[in-house]
């Protein structure tokens, strides 16, 4: 099981850009409820770990980033789903 | 090391974040019960306060003088129900997303309107040249086609019953261009009375 998934921030931003093409910071950080700081940490590792990866630009002069999970990052999201289900069904 | 439970939890969490963050799930049941009853009284004006009925709207009644300002009154009718309905339902919607600590305008309800949009503004714009031309009789059933297309197309960003909502106002749309003398009708039936039961279904189940 990957360490990455450990925390519950890191499981919620991979859990919600497996469902959109790319998310902006914040609507990251409304989903999630964490704070400014709490989020850019937790993504600043999933970035290191190429699990995802982020798109700036500027919308009316503000800076804007979008995150998007990579093919890397699906993969072991997937893995992970796969290994959560697997120890559930064993113990049952 | 982590107990069964805190994998089940994982999943859960897993799952309701990827519901929260790919639906807008602040849509009112309420606010589809108020449309409806909107649109009953709507279609009751029309029906008995401007003598609107079924027969006239495909016969040459429209081509005459008289009947301009009646059609005038008539659509004036139908954009208030219109400005009524969507009112209520951002209104209802506006306070539901407070209640779960959403915002009202997010990711998804952008997604959403987005959907929703291309449908109702092709379906408009087709009804306003269809009016320019005076093709009146086809404006009841286009209105429930293209509204079905849009909560049809609008579902994947919602609750799933908005599609079979959806699926029922396209159904009735065509049913009403094969009996287009029935136009008010099936608009009352489709907007009116499939709203009321669509909105009290999502009350029961969602929210309650």
């Amino acid at each position: 099981m990957h360490k990455a998934f450990e925390s519950r921030v890191r499981l919620g931003i991979m859990s919600a850009l497996a469902v959109n093409d790319e998310l902006d910071f914040s609507s990251l950080k409304e989903f999630l409820d964490v704070t400014d700081g709490n989020l850019a940490t937790h993504l600043k590792k999933l970035t290191k770990l190429e699990f995802i990866d982020e798109e700036k630009s500027f919308i009316d002069n503000k800076p804007n980033t979008r995150y998007f999970m990579t093919d890397k990052g699906k993969k072991a999201f997937d893995d992970h789903l796969k290994v959560l289900e697997q120890i559930i069904k064993s113990q049952k | 090391m982590k107990e069964e439970q805190d994998y089940i939890n994982d999943l859960a969490e897993i799952r309701s974040m990827m519901e929260r963050s790919s639906k807008f799930l602040s849509l009112s049941g309420l606010a589809g019960v108020m449309a409806g009853l909107y649109a009953l009284a709507g279609a009751w004006i029309a029906y008995s306060v401007l003598n609107f009925t079924p027969q006239t709207i495909s016969s040459e009644y429209y081509q005459s003088v008289n009947a301009s300002s009646n059609l005038t009154q008539l659509i004036l009718l139908a954009c208030l129900v219109l400005v009524l309905a969507v009112g209520t339902a951002i209104w209802f919607s506006y306070r539901k997303a407070n209640k779960r600590g959403e915002s009202i305008w997010n990711a998804t309800s952008k997604r959403l309107l987005a959907s929703i949009s291309v449908p109702l503004l092709t379906g408009g714009l087709l009804i306003l040249i269809l009016l320019s031309k005076s093709f009146i009789s086809l404006i009841a059933p286009l209105t429930l086609i293209f509204y079905g297309l849009a909560l049809y197309n609008a579902s994947k960003f919602s609750y799933e019953e908005v599609k079979y909502l959806g699926m029922i106002q396209i159904a009735l749309g065509l049913l009403s261009t094969l009996f287009t003398g029935y136009g008010l009708l099936f608009w009352a039936i489709g907007f009116g009375a499939v709203h009321i039961v669509y909105g009290i279904f999502i009350h029961i189940r969602y929210e309650r």
